[in-house]
């Protein structure tokens, strides 16, 4: 039996959220002794729970809580209110992910000084650099079993990899192999190794992937210093006239209202609901929202530049059979403005079920284009291209204006136009992914639009000045010293690469600095 | 309430003959569609079967799988029966839908057009509409989230009972 905490306990760390970075953030105090109540909006399941159904998955996982898609990207039109595909469950979306785990590159953390002032851009390199937060990759890497760290080797390819990777010998990619997963080749930590059951965006039902709903969150309760909280959902952030945050008022599973006292707060909801909720904190003190002097809280939406290409092939491949994520190429993910655009890309394989590739392949298209696509379905390979989109102070989260949900808070407005620079990486990206594909025999491509995001970053920037940014180097807000950020709405910039591992990272390092400050009583 | 039966229709010969033609496949009898040959019945109770027929005739027309039976097409359009049921103006959505269908369809409507294209013709002039929009979303999941239809493009579905696939052919791929 886990430790409760007292409501009136003020001594405690509050954190609103429990997947990457809550939940990492979260055992990380536990194992120091500070104690923690994280709040989570979603239920709580065990991994034996997961279901290999795609919608069934789906209803159970997803946040589905209304939201509007607003701009010019193809997400509003195709899901004009499902922007985010996140999930509202312990764990949040390290259930869903799957498994990709690359360190940013040197020249990510420099984006300004790198890429230059692009017009129509909010470029800023970030307050660390790659070295600063290298010794945090290494313990993240261990702590989630990274194949191809710490001796732990590589996953096999399936049909899927093997498709890519003949694709990709021929153009002359060097950089193709099964990845850098977070999803256990032999046992380890407790964990058994993947069966190749493919379902790893439905929760891996055997806890190969890491997760911290079973990877992190046991172990912290564990030490009895950990008590999780679900179906609690945050409404606001409570704060004294000094301007420090006091505690948070939740909703609980009936909907009644409690109030959570708290020493220090860490909002680690995912992009959208943690800026959403310092903008629904707002007060006669901070009547723009809390952490928000800058007015960057909901700004610099970022999403990755993505997209997929699937090949049809005279043949049968199978993609869905093994890890969804089987295989990545990084040959693309390179700075070089040669090819029209800055940053790069990453390919990694995906697949997805016939449920889902009926709702995604071409969202809306209907006739015999697309039924005989989905009729070479057993033939098809596929990849998701992931890079690095450009932040811009237009694309944000806002409070929606008439929309209120069942608490009568305003929903989140998620407002998105693509970059030039994000719609030729695309472009460069589909061409790419074509000539794969076509090299190995694809008698038929099919470019898809991308999905809705799963990498939601940016809306709380870390920044070295509190002018350009919500947070500091430690994801502590510039403006409230007890209030904290630690999800992926920290990144100043995206990377190319799959958030997860960085944002992990970032939470070992915070737990250090907040165990310290806390010893020093400067918060 | 739909019923869709999977057991045999029980209609004789002289009353399959009776009842009134549509197309070459399906049959209305009474509140029903019926397919005599693969021997299953769907009831209407809120639209009209001939209504229902037609959804079913759309339905292929829009999702066109020729390994897939009309059975599946049925499954996927009984939702809107049951929502009909419910929702007054929602059966009105379907009803005028499918009357304005075989108005722009012309002679003998839109059933009798007996080539696809012809058919998808008429579809692409009330593409933006409402009706066909209802029809088309409800079919994304309807159709291809039965798992019936599944085996007939391959898919094979839930493999954790199985063990996964790490012995049941992850990377079986021979032809590369």
């Amino acid at each position: 039996m886990a430790k409760t905490f007292d409501l009136k306990d003020g001594s405690v760390v509050v954190i609103i959220g429990s997947g990457a970075g809550g939940g990492t953030l979260g055992n990380e105090l536990a194992q120091k002794g500070i104690n923690v109540v994280m709040l989570e909006a979603g239920r709580r399941y065990e991994y034996g729970e997961f279901i290999n159904d795609e919608w069934e998955s789906f209803d159970q996982l997803a946040w589905k809580d209304k939201r509007i898609a607003s701009g010019e990207w193809q997400v509003a039109k195709d899901f004009p209110n499902l922007p985010a595909w996140i999930v509202k469950a312990v764990g949040g979306t390290s259930i869903h992910w799957a498994g990709a785990s690359l360190r940013l590159q040197e020249h990510e953390f420099k984006t300004l000084s790198t890429y230059g002032k692009l017009d129509g851009a909010n470029l800023l390199d970030w307050p660390i650099t790659l070295a600063e937060l290298e010794p945090y990759y290494a313990k993240a890497e261990d702590k989630m079993g990274v194949t191809r760290t710490n001796g732990i080797p590589g996953l096999p390819g399936n049909n899927n990899f093997k498709v890519m990777k003949a694709g990709a010998d021929k153009l002359g990619y060097k950089e193709c192999s099964t990845g850098r997963m977070a999803i256990n080749s032999e046992p380890r930590d407790g964990r058994m190794a993947c069966q190749q059951t493919g379902f790893c965006f439905q929760g891996c039902k055997w806890g190969a992937k890491w997760s911290t709903l079973y990877a992190e969150i046991p172990k912290g309760e564990a030490t009895g210093h950990l008590e999780v909280r679900p179906q609690s959902m945050v409404l606001k952030i409570n704060h004294d006239a000094g301007g420090k945050v006091t505690g948070v008022v939740y909703a609980d599973k009936d909907g009644k209202l409690h109030e959570q006292k708290a020493r220090i707060v860490a909002v680690a909801g995912n992009s959208i609901e943690s800026p959403r909720l310092l903008l629904n904190s707002e007060s006669s003190k901070f009547p723009d929202g809390l952490a928000n002097s800058s007015g960057q809280v909901g700004r610099n939406y970022m999403r990755h530049t993505t997209g997929s290409v699937y090949a049809a092939f005279d043949k049968p491949v199978h993609m869905y059979r093994g890890t969804t994520m089987a295989g990545i190429i990084r040959d693309e993910a390179r700075n070089d403005s040669s090819r029209g655009f800055v940053g790069g890309y990453e390919f990694e394989t995906i697949s997805l079920g016939i449920p889902f590739m009926a709702a995604f392949l071409k969202p809306g298209a209907w006739g015999r284009s697309f039924t005989s696509a989905l009729d070479d379905y057993v033939n098809m390979a596929g990849l998701w291209i992931v890079g690095e989109d450009m932040a811009r102070e237009e694309n944000r989260i806002t409070l929606h204006e008439e929309e209120k949900d069942e608490y009568g808070l305003p929903i989140a407005d998620v407002f998105f136009d693509d970059h030039p620079n994000d719609t030729a990486m695309r472009n460069h990206a589909y061409k790419q992914g074509t000539a794969l594909y076509e090299a190995v025999g694809a008698v038929r491509t099919f470019p898809t639009p991308p999905y809705p995001s799963t990498h939601n970053l940016g809306t709380n920037r870390m920044s070295e000045k509190p002018g350009d940014g919500v947070v500091n180097k430690h994801g502590q807000s510039h403006d409230i010293k007890n209030l904290f950020v630690s999800d992926g709405s920290q990144f100043t910039s995206g990377g190319a690469e799959n958030p997860t591992l960085t944002i992990v990272s970032l939470a070992i390092r915070q737990a250090d600095y907040i165990a310290k400050e806390m010893a020093a009583k400067n918060i | 309430m739909v019923t869709v039966n999977d057991g045999k229709p029980g209609l004789s010969r002289r009353e399959l003959l009776k009842g009134g033609g549509i197309g070459a496949l399906l049959v209305i009898s009474g509140s029903a569609v019926i397919s005599p040959e693969h021997a299953w019945g769907l009831e209407t109770s809120a639209l009209k079967p001939e209504t229902v027929a037609t959804l079913i005739q759309m339905a292929r027309d829009i999702y066109p799988h020729d390994q897939l039976a009309d059975k599946y097409y049925a499954i996927a359009v009984k939702a809107h029966d049951e929502k009909a049921g419910k929702d007054q103006a929602y059966k009105e959505l379907v009803e005028k839908g499918v009357a304005d269908l075989d108005a722009k369809a012309g002679g003998g409507g839109y059933i009798n057009q007996s080539w696809e294209d012809q058919r998808v013709a008429v579809l692409e002039q009330i593409e933006a509409t409402p009706f066909f929009q209802a029809v088309r979303g409800g079919l994304v999941v309807g159709l291809y989230n039965q798992k019936a239809v599944w085996p007939v493009f391959g898919y094979e579905g839930e493999s954790y009972s199985k063990g996964g696939y790490i012995d049941r052919g992850f990377d079986d791929i021979e032809w590369l």
